[in-house]
């Protein structure tokens, strides 16, 4: 790929108390493009999510956004950063002592000196971008999960990041607002000349907006590529975690003892 | 041994509460680092007053009011045994300026204005409000905790103040309209013995502690709140509990201080 | 909540809370009646206060004209010197008696003013000459077991 990258991710470890989370990662994020990084429960993955976001440091390597490592970055220099930078929330995470509007203004009215008339208007036109302009006097308590889920995203890209994290965006979420979502995702992208990284494991979605997928599992890439490459995989994970199927590398039964034995059968 | 064990049980909470008091004294700190913000934009502070101060004002006034008329009706038995029912009015007074006032408003404080504040932001911190915050680049101390500090500790002494006077209108109106204890020696013997700056600063200034202390208490517990259900619940009761027995604490130290050899 | 009702609720309450301050500090306290200022200074010796303190009243016809300031034990005259502010206002002879008086039979100890006949008024800083020392229960008791030893001879 002929584009930049933004995000490199060198050998990064990451170790909670003595558990080795994450082992020896291996990313890039070119500009422009929507990268996924897929993986079942518990493999790490927000855990990575929280190195980018500069939330944590890693035990090793280094992360590094648009030429600047991460984890050297002084406090002030770490909110200059974030400030280039936008991230959905699983659900949102919308403010709920104010209504949809001031949520949606509030990085605008914290960062910037614009006036209001001109921040109603920039405020107007993200919640146009995500269809949901008329909800803009409501409280975040009156959302369903799926509009405010639209409404953290206007929020999200209020200020035109350059870098857009989306932790599970499409969760627990119904077929339109699935798609309504993933649509969002890649047209924001593209309008906006961002680069997108969303952490999932809702392989349908993803695989129709994505240009690049990473997969994780146990601490370790074990597989990437684009679209085409992984759904031809024949990797044993990949094609366990792309069509669904209940048992194979990742088992179905949980470590245990011998069922007879649980059982109390003499055997 | 269960013995053993009990007492490794009872040294271990011992070095938790210890280690966690100063985990608290940090956060204190690092409030008033980053209270620069409140101060610039005041309405942040002037949104929290309104939470804390003006939505406890019911229960301190009522309060106030009905702990004056009990020290009333208590203060005449004992006073008439004396045959100085006409002292009832310094009773209620001193009782209330320089204890029950702050004491109690604090303790009031602390069960409606302080819990809410822990579940506030407790529930904040587990919806991942203040992760979005933080990404966003705002710090949330300055812009989500400073504001509530400071708001309880202006409400503090005012409540205070409040549920004095309540209670010294209530001690009148069981003394001298029910009972009919004198009223010129009821207000001259009250305005005789109570000292501006020996009784009234004073629980101004017990009631200023409290409030920093309460408020400080209720801001960690939320602050450092498990992100679950439980997690939250559990915090505000430690946040009612722990205000409560600080509370107590610090009036036993600062009457000392305050009222020895007088 | 708008947020000019919410403002206004805020200043109400800290109006309010204010108020409550000034309130105990004139109406419940001693502020607004006591002013330094606005009165004069004199001093006695007694040679026994008994329990009277600083802050203890002093009246005169059981009205309040001043305010005990300060009790002291004098090491020149080994006497208990009293030092007392009085109310501008109220003038009295120099042949005021001062004695230390009891309210009720166990109540707090006041000083009483009786004036005397004199032209000349106290002023600031001077001394009353004429003083009767409190009145100490032992005392009277022993007063009146001695009384009674003589009664019964």
């Amino acid at each position: 790929m002929p584009s930049q990258p933004l995000v490199e991710i060198r050998d990064v470890n990451f170790t909670y108390d003595t558990r080795a989370v994450l082992k020896g990662i291996n990313m890039t994020f070119h500009k422009g493009k929507v990268i996924a990084i897929m993986g079942g429960s518990g493999c790490g993955k927000t855990t990575l999510f929280r190195l980018i976001g500069g939330a944590l440091k890693p035990t090793k390597g280094e992360v590094k956004i648009d030429g600047q490592v991460m984890h050297e970055l002084d406090q002030k220099g770490l909110y200059a950063m974030r400030r280039k930078m936008g991230v959905l929330f699983q659900f949102g995470a919308l403010f709920t002592d104010m209504s949809v509007y001031d949520n949606v203004a509030f990085q605008m009215r914290e960062h910037t000196d614009l006036p209001e008339e001109m921040i109603h208007d920039l405020v107007m036109m993200k919640l146009h971008a995500v269809g949901l302009r008329g909800t803009h006097a409501l409280m975040p308590a009156e959302l369903s999960g799926g509009m405010a889920r639209r409404v953290a995203l206007a929020r999200t890209v209020a200020l035109d990041p350059m870098l857009i994290l989306y932790d599970e965006p499409f969760a627990g979420l119904d077929p339109i607002s699935l798609t309504a979502i993933g649509n969002s995702i890649r047209r924001l992208n593209n309008a906006l000349g961002a680069t997108s990284v969303v952490v999932t494991h809702d392989v349908q979605e993803s695989l129709k907006i994505v240009d690049y997928i990473y997969f994780i599992a146990d601490g370790v890439i074990v597989a990437e590529g684009t679209p085409d490459e992984i759904l031809a995989s024949d990797k044993p994970f990949v094609h366990q975690f792309v069509h669904g199927e209940m048992d194979g590398p990742v088992p179905f039964q949980y470590p245990s003892e011998d069922y007879k034995l649980d059982l109390g059968v003499n055997s | 041994m269960p013995l053993v064990r009990n007492v490794r049980n009872l040294g271990h909470h011992l070095i938790e509460a210890v280690w966690r008091l100063g985990y608290a004294t940090r956060f204190f700190v690092l409030i008033l680092m980053n209270s620069g913000l409140s101060f610039r934009r005041f309405h942040l502070i002037v949104r929290e007053l309104f939470f804390s101060g003006v939505m406890s004002l019911v229960i301190i006034l009522v309060a106030g009011l009905f702990v004056g008329v009990v020290l009333g009706l208590q203060g005449y038995e004992t006073l008439k045994s004396y045959g100085s029912e006409s002292s009832l009015g310094q009773l209620v007074a001193l009782s209330l300026v320089r204890e029950l006032g702050p004491v109690l408003a604090a303790l009031l404080f602390a069960s409606r204005a302080g819990s809410a504040m822990t579940a506030e932001i407790g529930l904040m911190k587990a919806t991942e409000q203040i992760a979005a915050m933080e990404m966003m680049a705002v710090n949330p101390i300055a812009r989500v905790v400073a504001p509530r500090f400071w708001a309880g500790v202006i409400s503090m002494p005012l409540l205070a103040a409040m549920f004095s006077v309540m209670g010294v209108f209530g001690g009148y109106l069981v003394g001298v309209v029910f009972i009919g204890v004198d009223e010129g020696s009821f207000w001259s013997q009250m305005q005789f013995s109570v000292d501006f700056q020996h009784d009234i600063l004073n629980g101004v200034l017990k009631s200023f502690v409290f409030g920093v202390a309460v408020t400080v208490i209720a801001l960690f517990e939320g602050y450092d709140a498990p992100a679950t259900a439980e997690g939250v619940s559990g915090a505000t009761t430690r946040t009612v509990v722990q205000s409560s027995v600080v509370i107590l604490l610090l009036d036993v130290i600062l009457t000392a201080i305050m009222f020895r050899g007088i | 909540m708008e947020r000019s009702t919410l403002d206004l609720w805020v200043g109400v309450f800290v109006v309010a809370g204010i108020a409550a301050i000034a309130i105990l500090a004139f109406k419940v306290g001693n502020l607004g009646t006591y002013n330094v200022s606005e009165s004069y200074q004199v001093k006695a010796y007694f040679t026994n206060v008994g329990g009277l303190r600083a802050t203890a009243s002093v009246k005169s016809s059981g009205v309040l004209v001043g305010r005990v300031t300060e009790v002291k034990l004098n090491s020149e005259r080994y006497e208990a010197e009293v030092t007392m502010s009085i109310d501008k206002r109220y003038q009295f002879p120099k042949d005021t008696l001062v004695s230390i008086l009891t309210s009720g039979l166990l109540g707090d100890q006041y000083i009483g003013l009786k004036p005397g006949m004199d032209d000349g008024m106290l002023k600031n800083g001077d001394v009353i000459h004429m003083t009767r020392s409190a009145v100490v229960l032992e005392d009277i008791i022993g007063q009146i077991v001695a009384s009674k030893a003589e009664n019964a001879k």
